[in-house]
């Protein structure tokens, strides 16, 4: 008997949740931009705002209402224009080095802990919420959600936050192109 | 008990290889000498790697595990003699990349001490679930080189029917015959191991599948399976064809079947396993000894006494070298693996690892063969050769040309990297260095994909929580004003008086008056004027004071 009680009290509550994230759904929905979505997909997600941009999304925005060129994103570099252009069928066109070069490899932040004052300010800056720390407490990167956008450096006070290129382990090793490449005849 | 090969069906391509696997052959399988230090890679597996269970400075037994493996798809390892861990650190290990991963160094005592073992006597009085955990355990993987853990491969899942279990010892690649020899010198503990395979996936329908360049090893398992009067196992002697030993070609010409193109072996009720694992799962069940050792293949024409030693995971590859009368004057390279599917190591000092099943070592006169790379001729040599039935100059040349869509478009992940194209290309391409590379490339490509997902989750997140952080200090500060103003106007009520920052106000301004009134309303700056300058403000003096009497 209890259990039919609990059985029925729990579906019961479901049933009740069921329905109110139903109608949060409905009722909450964002519509979002799918040309919007389909360029913000291709960008890295660094979030550094090199292109002169408060972030991905914003220049995802830019690009879909024809007010931004597509070779903007650095850490995107060449991958980004190229996937761009194919999406938008234009002419790719080489990085606009205004906006900064590309990357040779993926560098993430470090702290140097013994210099650390735990004045929040890389925190604050850092778009992803990648930097643990409190204030007054010692500060530390975490490695996998750092995106490399360098946007902690300029705030920090006493100048202890350092880029380091990323390990490359057996995981992300790639087999290298052989070396002679010959173009492979027009099919 | 041996089947026809003629009933066998075959598979598209392949290649008549030279076996040079009699080198090899003449001595039987021999014992590698206990190393001074072992090197015990903590991942030497598909999967994750497990969690470390020892410390630097602790006494080990042979057979103790090193780490423990809390998720489903692991292998755990196990010290393979007894001693001291004088270190665990990043140690370079047998990979193409030549990389460094985390290891356990051990300073081996030489009384290689077993731990405590159990044994089980009738495996059969033990389901399958327990049956998996203990191969599991075992740290047992594919030994015939992918090291795949082979609990998983035991459980296809509950609406899985598996029908047919083949016994892969095709050893189809030349040069390497650890399997032969196992076959030839261990078949009861194959048998054994078979039978236990047999039991757990709950089938009655066990094929041995070798070619047909072994008849020794026929022989021997055939005489086991009479003595075991094991009527559930048949051995299928196939045609020597390189890749026969690749899992879907094997597959293919044993049932005729194809695998689904994206799919498992499992899918259409087969399951392939290789034969030296059997003899593994034997010596894990019967005697409750996980894998600590394997047998490998040192040979090759730059090697002076090839044979296959019995080695201790972890060894030193030069010391098998060694053992093995080391190198001849024209050894130019160490593969690991056979010379179609390994990839050279840039140093002997790797331990041996649970895939590693062949160290050859390579001659000058073997490499002569690498003459300059032309441009491809679209001969179609390879596309003839091909065992996955693909195209591989269109794969070249979208590999070559970075087009990762494209070349995943004609196939590129169902290329088995077998290496029928490459060797009979006669304009030299390295053709599957451009499918390995591509490979990796499209891997990475995923991997960043996945990350930059990662990171707009976070940083979307992160967004929303300053947004909500604003809104509420803003509703804070607007609750804050309210509550003040009521304060205010109750006080207010209560002292019956004017709104005081209104009298603050009127205050203040009473007192700029009275200021200016002290100051007798002279302007400060009305010292050395000139004669019309003081007349005009004698005039504007005037209308001043007649405006204000007005
Ligand atoms: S430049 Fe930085 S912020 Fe702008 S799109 Fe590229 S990664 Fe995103
Ligand atoms: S065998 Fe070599 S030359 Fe011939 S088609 Fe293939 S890649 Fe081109
Ligand atoms: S290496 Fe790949 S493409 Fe070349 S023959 Fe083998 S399976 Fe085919």
């Amino acid at each position: 008997m209890s259990i039919l009680t609990a059985v029925i009290t729990l579906g019961l509550i479901a049933g009740i949740f069921g329905l109110l994230l139903g109608y949060a759904s409905i009722r909450f929905h964002v519509e979002g931009d799918p040309v919007v979505d389909k360029i913000d997909a291709l960008l890295p997600q660094t979030q550094c705002g090199q292109c002169s941009f408060a972030g991905c999304r914003p220049y995802a925005e830019a690009i879909a209402n024809g007010e931004a060129p597509i070779n903007q994103c650095p850490p995107g570099g060449e991958t980004t224009i190229l996937a761009l252009a194919d999406l938008l069928g234009v002419e790719a066109i080489p990085l606009n080095a205004e906006h900064g070069e590309e990357k040779p490899v993926a560098t993430v932040a470090i702290i140097d802990e013994q210099v650390c004052i735990g004045c929040t300010l890389c925190i604050q800056a850092c778009p992803v919420d990648a930097i643990l720390g409190a204030a007054k407490q010692m500060h530390t990167v975490i490695e996998d959600e750092c995106t490399g956008c360098e946007l902690c450096i300029p705030p920090c006070p006493v100048d202890c936050i350092e880029m380091i290129p990323l390990k490359e382990t057996l995981e992300t090793w790639k087999w290298p192109l052989p070396e002679h490449t010959h173009t492979a005849p027009k099919i | 008990m041996t089947e026809q090969s003629n009933r066998l069906s075959t598979f598209h391509g392949g290649l008549k290889l030279d076996g040079h696997k009699t080198m090899s052959l003449t001595s039987p399988i021999g014992k590698a000498v206990i190393p001074a230090k072992v090197i015990i890679p903590l991942h030497q597996h598909i999967g994750d790697t497990g969690e470390l269970l020892v410390k630097e400075g602790d006494k080990v037994l042979k057979g103790q595990p090193l780490t423990l493996s809390s998720s489903y798809v692991s292998a755990p390892v196990h010290a393979s003699t007894s001693g001291t861990i004088v270190k665990i650190t990043d140690h370079k290990i047998p990979h193409p990349s030549g990389l460094s991963a985390p290891c356990v160094i051990i300073e081996t005592d030489g009384k290689d001490e077993w731990t405590e073992v159990s044994p089980v006597e009738d495996f059969r009085q033990l389901d399958a679930t327990e049956l998996r955990n203990r191969i599991r355990h075992a740290g047992i993987v594919g030994l015939g080189g992918a090291a795949f853990p082979t609990a998983v491969k035991l459980n296809p899942g509950p609406d899985q029917k598996i029908d047919t279990v083949i016994f892969n010892g095709a050893e189809c690649e030349p040069y390497i015959t650890c399997d032969d020899m196992l076959m030839r010198e261990r078949a009861d503990d194959v048998i054994s191991g078979i039978q236990i395979s047999l039991y757990a996936l709950n089938t009655n329908n066990g094929i041995i599948a070798i070619e047909n360049n072994k008849p020794e090893a026929i022989g021997a398992l055939n005489q086991a399976i009479k003595k075991s009067n094991a009527t559930n196992i048949k051995v299928i002697s196939m045609p020597t064809l390189y890749p026969t030993g690749g899992e879907k070609q094997l597959i293919k010409v044993i049932t005729g079947k194809e695998v689904p193109g994206n799919g498992l072996p499992a899918d259409i009720g087969i399951i392939v396993q290789n034969v030296g694992t059997m003899a593994a799962i034997h010596q894990a069940i019967h005697f409750g000894k996980p894998l600590i050792s394997r047998i490998v293949t040192i040979t090759g024409k730059g090697i002076k006494k090839p044979q296959n030693l019995e080695t201790l995971i972890g060894t030193p590859m030069a010391d098998l070298i060694a053992q093995c009368g080391g190198y001849k004057d024209d050894a130019e390279h160490l593969v690991m693996g056979g010379p179609m599917m390994g990839f050279t190591l840039t140093t002997d000092q790797l331990p041996v690892i649970k895939g590693c099943n062949c160290l050859l070592v390579e001659t000058s006169e073997l490499q002569k063969k690498s003459r300059p790379t032309m441009p491809c001729i679209r001969c179609g040599e390879c596309v003839r050769v091909c065992p996955a039935s693909l195209l591989p100059q269109q794969l070249y040349w979208y590999a070559s040309s970075k087009n990762f869509d494209k070349v995943q478009d004609y196939h590129l992940f169902d290329c088995i990297e077998c290496g029928c194209c490459a060797q009979v290309c006669p304009s030299q391409i390295p053709l599957v260095q451009y499918y390995r590379f591509a490979k990796t490339e499209i891997w990475n490509l995923e991997r960043e994909r996945q990350k930059s997902d990662h990171a707009r989750m976070r940083h979307d997140f992160r967004q929303a929580r300053l947004d909500k952080e604003k809104q509420e200090r803003e509703e804070r500060l607007r609750k804050k004003k309210e509550m003040l103003a009521k304060k205010q106007q109750q006080e207010n009520a209560e002292s019956g008086e004017e709104d005081p920052k209104k009298a603050a106000i009127e205050a203040a301004l009473a007192r700029v008056k009275a200021k200016k009134e002290q100051a007798g309303l002279t302007p400060k700056n009305t010292d050395n004027l000139t004669a019309g300058q003081q007349k005009l403000i004698e005039e504007a003096d005037k209308r001043r004071n007649q405006s204000k009497a007005e």
